[in-house]
């Protein structure tokens, strides 16, 4: 039985990463090695106003003063940040009117990747901006979302066409200074997403960003910052791939979120950077600062995540429960397997009164892979009558790997009520058998189970996404259970 | 339909089957009897494909094939079906997913298009039907907080969805009232037909007033011991199985 059980594991284990491919496109890229120097010439690619500037200086003179953090439950190689590349764009022209002008190898990768930059072959009402290395190439649905006041274009652009929205929430959520890779980010970062919603809006189709790896040897320092104004809803997904290589590759985020009075952002996120090989060789370090605000009364964010990528996972999606009556809440699910690790989970701090949070968090590890949750939910004094409710859940593949769950609550309000519960468990060989017997396959077993017990996260997700997470969790398990 | 010779089988180690052979025909119905610790339910597990016990000797022929070559769910798709003494829950996993997902493996077996999602319904509200189950049990986990006879009674439909050529039923009958039972046994009667068979595997005789066995074997320490008809099973129940204990002993 337990040769078995080993050949099941080693089956489930043994799936393909379907977009291990690269786009051999022409590409621009600075020389490898980070110093101020690079700093300033990445700016100087941009094009950026002087306080932009300024914004990355102070932050890369922060970073060097800072150490990598040590208290996850992760095993990181060093890190050379001097064999990095933190710059690489595709080579085209400077201005983009319309898609004729995208380099047809771009929309060919996007079309791969099962992302159409062609509006009129888009029918699922999804606004994209399409990110590759260190630039956004294009981004869908700009004119029809500007007629209703809406702002959705990549990062530089609104540093150059709304400077005073950039200077005004930039850096408010997650500081340069806030955390090693986001000083990081903050000093190097290359593109990314902004978007305004403006008051009283509701923002007709999902936006999204799909940022794609391509280049070797480079660095993504992507940054988001989506601002919802005062009852306007936004529901924001985003989407990551990378190519197969044998060279672990490092990207580093932030995405900020503010939400004003009675605003509602809802952020997905599909999680699947190339995770490595069988034997642990390759994949994406994945270390990613993610905040929201909830700044006005009544204001909601809501963080759902798929996490099924990256060799090593540290990501922290959290909300600042300011406005009094807020929401937050952190739906995930989180898979890891082969040598994967992944440290995850979130914080919910609350400031306001009346204020609610919710966690649910689903780890599933397979082959010889760690994941750990972790998470802090913290009241502060003036906080009454806060409310969380936290659900840790571990699920194991086999026998080989490791759930861990670090929960970390400060209550410093008496009429707070915090609840946490955590459970572990395994796919039995019982559970497969009682399959087998009805005539499903041990693999469709497998899907069937994981994916009951992620549903509750999957539910969270936008449709296509939900259809499109499941069918990834299913190859990433690929062969993996017992 | 299904032929067991000499079959031998140990459990780490223990021999627990120590050779049977039996035979079912298409249109019977065969009650295994027998005390506790007889290799009952290993009988069962072995012909469903379990691989806890290992074969060492004997072989089983189902409809012509090695039954033994194949995997569990080959077995299951060629008309096999196992009605679990514990019934096993999976979380998160509802019934109509779990039934739906079981079909289409049977079509795709079959070379049929996967069923469509009012076909199934259909199908699936006659067979609750058929076997008195309550719907709200199929809009649940797989066997989720069931409760003993739901489980049994859970079992029974889906038997009654995959419709099976052989129906292997290991101790349905333990742990239920009398109204549970009279609904499996009926539900079994109903669904018999002159090209399937079943296997009742039972303790106890009462089962077989409702399933009416036209062949009783009493299965001890691992060895077929006396085959005969139905009132075979009446008087064990008259007598219990010391008489069969002091028959064996004095061979």
């Amino acid at each position: 039985m337990e040769n078995d059980q080993d050949k099941i594991i080693s089956d489930a284990t043994s799936g393909e990463y379907k977009y291990g491919f690269y786009t051999d496109i022409e590409i621009e890229t600075i020389p490898k090695g980070l110093s101020e120097d690079v700093v300033r010439l990445i700016s100087s690619k941009k094009n950026e106003p002087e306080w932009m500037l300024e914004y990355r200086l102070k932050a890369f003179r922060k970073w060097q003063k800072m150490k990598m953090p040590e208290w996850a439950h992760l095993k990181i190689p060093e890190i050379n940040y001097q064999d990095i590349i933190f710059y690489a764009a595709p080579k085209q022209k400077p201005h983009l009117e319309s898609l004729d002008e995208v380099d047809p190898e771009l929309i060919e990768t996007f079309n791969k990747l099962g992302i159409p930059l062609n509006e009129q072959k888009i029918f699922t009402g999804v606004a994209v901006d399409a990110v590759m290395d260190s630039v956004s190439v294009k981004t869908t649905f700009k004119e029809t979302l500007a007629d209703r006041g809406i702002i959705f274009c990549s990062f530089s652009e609104a540093v150059q066409e709304h400077p005073d929205l950039i200077k005004k929430y930039m850096g408010k959520v997650v500081p340069s200074t806030d955390n090693y890779f986001a000083a990081l980010n903050s000093a190097v970062f290359s593109d990314g997403s902004f978007c305004y919603i403006p008051k009283g809006v509701r923002c007709p189709m999902e936006l999204s960003t799909y940022f794609r790896i391509n280049a070797a040897n480079t660095g993504q320092f992507e940054r988001t910052l989506i601002i919802a104004d005062e009852e306007s809803y936004v529901s924001y997904l985003e989407g990551c791939t990378a190519p197969q290589r044998d060279e672990n590759q490092l990207h580093a985020a932030i995405v900020e979120i503010i939400a004003e009075k009675r605003a509602e952002v809802k952020y997905s996120t599909v999680q699947n950077w190339y995770p490595g090989d069988k034997n642990g060789v390759g994949g994406i370090y994945n270390f990613v600062t993610k905040r929201g605000i909830c700044k006005g009364e009544y204001s909601k964010i809501s963080w759902t995540q798929v996490e099924t990528g990256s060799a090593i996972t540290w990501k922290y999606p959290s909300c600042i429960l300011k406005g009094d009556n807020s929401v937050g809440e952190f739906y995930s699910v989180a898979v890891t397997n082969n040598y994967q690790q992944a440290d995850t989970g979130s914080k919910m701090i609350h400031i306001g009164k009346n204020t609610k949070s919710t966690i649910i968090s689903k780890g599933i590890s397979a082959g010889k892979s760690q994941n750990s949750y972790r998470g802090l939910v913290k009241v502060h004094k003036n906080a009454s009558h806060a409310r969380n409710f936290s659900q840790c859940d571990s699920l194991l593949l086999g026998d080989r790997c490791g759930a861990h769950t670090f929960p970390y609550i400060e209550v410093n309000n008496q009429t707070g009520i915090v609840e946490h519960e955590a459970t572990t468990s395994k796919i039995g060989e019982d559970q497969i058998f009682y399959c087998n017997q009805r005539g499903i396959s041990t693999e469709n077993a497998i899907g069937l189970i994981v994916n009951g017990y992620a549903k509750e996260v999957f539910n969270k997700l936008p449709m296509e996404f939900a259809v499109e997470a499941q069918k990834l969790l299913e190859i990433s398990l690929e062969g993996s259970v017992g | 339909m299904l032929q067991i010779k000499d079959l031998k089988a140990t459990i780490e180690g223990k021999e627990i089957l120590k050779g049977i052979s039996l035979e079912v025909k298409e249109g019977e119905i065969h009650a295994i009897m027998g005390p506790n610790g007889s290799g009952k339910s290993t009988l069962a597990a072995v012909l469903a494909g379990r691989e806890f016990a290992k074969i060492t000797h004997g072989s089983v022929k189902y409809m012509g094939k090695d039954l033994l070559e194949m995997s569990p769910e080959e077995r299951s798709k060629e008309g096999i079906f196992l009605g679990f003494q514990y019934p096993i829950e999976i979380p998160g996993v509802s019934m109509v997913n779990f039934m739906k997902t079981a079909i289409n493996e049977h079509r795709k077996h079959r070379g049929e298009d996967p069923i469509s999602a009012s076909d199934f319904l259909k199908i699936m509200r006659e067979k609750k039907a058929l076997v008195e189950i309550d719907s709200a049990l199929t809009s649940r986990s797989v066997n989720e907080g069931f409760s003993g006879g739901e489980k049994k009674r859970n079992e029974i439909f889906q038997m009654a969805m995959l419709e099976p050529k052989l129906s292997i039923l290991d101790e349905t009958d333990s742990g239920l009232d009398i109204d549970a039972l009279r609904v499996v046994a009926n539900g079994v009667n109903k669904l018999k037909r002159d090209d399937s068979a079943t296997i009742v595997i039972t303790h106890y005789q009462r089962l077989l007033d409702y399933i009416v066995p036209d062949v009783v074997h009493v299965l001890f320490d691992g060895k077929i011991v006396k085959t005969a008809g139905k009132e075979l099973a009446i008087e064990l129940e008259e007598k219990g199985y010391d008489w069969i204990k002091k028959e064996v002993d004095s061979e």
